[in-house]
């Protein structure tokens, strides 16, 4: 139900119980949080095909990619910064450069992690996974898309990074939305001539809330979901460029090699335009509330609509 | 002192601890009760008997070094710093708040007294060895002792850790594992059985010593006998229960990570004040 508050979280673990009949070889491993990635809601319904792994997170990589190479389609659920970072070296030699259907669910993505701080919150985990060849990388938006993404992560051939956030997000899509692999989203068509606002996961609802705002001042701005961040949709990138001219990017993430950075290195060869990256600068995270953490940064509606409308007046993100 | 005065004295002092464990989480309304709790006699009889460290100087250099490898359970060391005078005792209710020093995971140097930054599970212990083969490089006497969780032995790095402190002979390294038995989803021996903890830890070639880990005479005398061992780091095995000291949490999942709601806070704190020790 468009507006409904969902933590993808569980929509992810709700997806895996729903389609587990139609993959036989679906199989979930888990390093000692699936009662938080919610891959609990598995455990208890197929326990045959679950995992237990212990708090050892590479080495469940390294089980799973040995699963894969005999058939099965393993999903390896675990805090995403743990993943991207303790995992790393089994994800890039016995996943990526094996190109076997090791499946990663990045669960806590981005700043939520429950107040955890700094060792928590997993701000460079898609600059970590876009450096590896043949990642591909899923940053659904809401609960709606984190279902289909779940399906599609485990019908594609290859390793997929699917991440997910930890806290409620609220429904952007209707129940029938299909996401199209490597495509982008048109939330808001916009106007030529004005800005565009292009972003991934739960950042998208907040593009969209922000759009709504500058709508209501007549800045008719773009907004492009990026469902996808690798491969990314360098035509949506470049179209955006030529037709608005100046475009904002906003992550839960670091602004290094994130979506703002993927964006700006293809229109840096493609479509040279004026590019402002919302998301978190040069820092670690710190413990707090995220709203306050979020709103600290730019990351609410307000903040995206401010750089948006800086940057329509022709100022940059200083307003200098 | 009579050790089995002593023994009282720091009961008393683990009490409190376990009121401000409680009262932090209730108070940030996140935080982890269970793991806190069950380290909070160990954490009382390092911080108030066995470790040289002095709140007026904390970085002074011969201190003794404590790292809580298994950080999640910040809300005990918090409690033992602020209640040794490290901090003021009311700067405790702003964990995990926004800007405060006392972050979700301990940060070292943004706190008096945190030595390591912890939180992800298994670094701890390698920043252990590393402190305790710095000590024996500058032949300084001072020790360092860390806390393990024993679902946090599950990782790699653990004994990748214990190997590397046989190595190089770190006698002045004492880890303490707190064996309650419990990890994030559940018992460790349907997680990932650990068998014998103590011969696991003989095998890589540490002297392993195991005690109850809330009867405070029981850990005095084995600290005790720890600190005069040589030759071969040291493990403490302290058999605990995850959420000691309040009725509704101990041994429970369920309070692995949880804050209590009012009602449970009351009923937590009328325990941890009322009950027996
Ligand atoms: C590397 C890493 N993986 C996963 C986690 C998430 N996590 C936090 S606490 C915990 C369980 C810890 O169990 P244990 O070590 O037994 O601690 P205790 O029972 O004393 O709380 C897990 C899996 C983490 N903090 N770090
Ligand atoms: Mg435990």
């Amino acid at each position: 139900m468009i507006d409904e508050m969902v933590a993808p979280r569980l929509a992810f673990g709700k997806a895996l119980v729903e389609f587990a009949p139609l993959f036989p070889e679906m199989v979930v491993l888990d390093p000692d949080v699936c009662t938080s990635t919610q891959t609990s809601l598995f455990r208890a319904a197929y326990p045959h095909r679950f995992y237990e792994m212990g708090i050892a997170e590479a080495n469940a990589i390294g089980v799973a990619a040995g699963l894969a190479s005999c058939g099965y389609i393993p999903w390896v659920s675990a805090f995403a910064v743990f993943l991207a970072t303790r995992a790393l070296d089994q994800i890039r030699v016995s996943v990526a450069h094996t190109g076997l259907p090791v499946k990663l669910n990045g669960s806590y993505g981005g700043l939520p992690s429950g107040r955890g701080g700094a060792t928590h919150s997993s701000i460079e985990d898609l600059a970590v996974m876009r450096a590896l060849p043949g990642m591909t990388i899923l940053t659904p938006a809401d609960s709606v898309e984190t279902r289909a993404m779940t399906e599609l992560a485990t019908r594609l051939p290859g390793p997929v990074y699917l991440r997910t956030v930890r806290c409620e997000v609220p429904t952007i899509f209707d129940a029938a939305y299909r996401p199209v692999l490597g495509k982008a989203t048109v939330l808001r068509k916009g106007s030529s001539g004005d800005v565009a606002i292009l972003s991934e996961g739960m950042m998208s609802a907040r593009a969209v809330a922000a759009a709504d705002l500058l709508a209501a001042e007549g800045l008719k701005v773009r907004v492009l979901h990026f469902g996808t961040v690798k491969p990314l949709d360098g035509e949506a990138v470049a179209a955006a460029a030529r037709e608005c001219g100046r475009i904002v990017t906003v992550e839960n993430h670091s602004v290094i090699g994130g979506l703002g950075a993927a964006v700006c290195e293809l229109l840096a060869e493609e479509a040279p335009c004026r590019v402002v990256r919302l998301g978190f600068p040069d820092v670690f995270m710190e413990s707090g509330d995220d709203g306050l953490i979020f709103s600290r940064y730019g990351l609410d509606a307000c903040g995206i609509a401010a750089a948006a409308r800086r940057l329509a007046a022709g100022r940059g993100p200083t307003g200098a | 002192m009579k050790l089995e005065e002593r023994a009282r004295e720091l009961e008393a002092k683990a009490r409190e601890l376990r009121f401000h464990i409680v009262d932090m989480v209730h108070a940030a309304q996140s935080g982890h009760c269970g793991g806190s709790l069950s380290a909070a006699d160990i954490v009382t009889a390092l911080y108030f008997e066995f470790l040289n460290i002095d709140p007026a100087n904390p970085d002074k250099g011969d201190r003794d070094r404590f790292v809580l490898s298994k950080g999640h359970a910040c809300p005990v060391q918090y409690a033992a710093l602020a209640l040794r005078g490290f901090f003021p005792v009311a700067e405790l209710r702003s964990l995990r708040a926004m800007h405060s020093r006392l972050q979700g995971h301990p940060v070292q140097g943004k706190l008096p007294g945190i030595e390591v930054t912890t939180g992800s599970l298994g670094v701890g212990i390698c920043e252990a060895v590393g402190l305790a083969l710095e000590a024996r490089l500058r032949k300084a006497s001072w020790r360092v002792w860390a806390v393990l969780g024993d679902g946090e032995l599950g990782e790699g790095a653990v004994w990748e850790a214990a190997q590397a402190a046989t190595k190089f002979g770190l006698d002045n390294l004492i880890a303490v594992v707190d064996n309650n038995g419990l990890q994030n989803d559940g018992y460790c021996r349907d997680i990932l059985p650990l068998r014998s903890i103590p011969d696991k830890f003989r095998a890589f070639g540490w002297a392993v010593l195991e005690m109850d880990g809330h009867d405070m005479e029981d850990i005095l005398r084995t600290f005790g006998k720890a600190l005069l061992i040589t030759g071969s780091p040291v493990c403490v095995v302290a058999k605990t229960v995850k959420g000691k000291g309040v009725s509704f949490m101990e041994d429970k999942r369920d309070w692995h990570g949880k804050a209590p709601n009012a009602e449970q806070y009351a009923q937590a704190v009328a325990e941890i004040k009322g009950g027996p020790a």
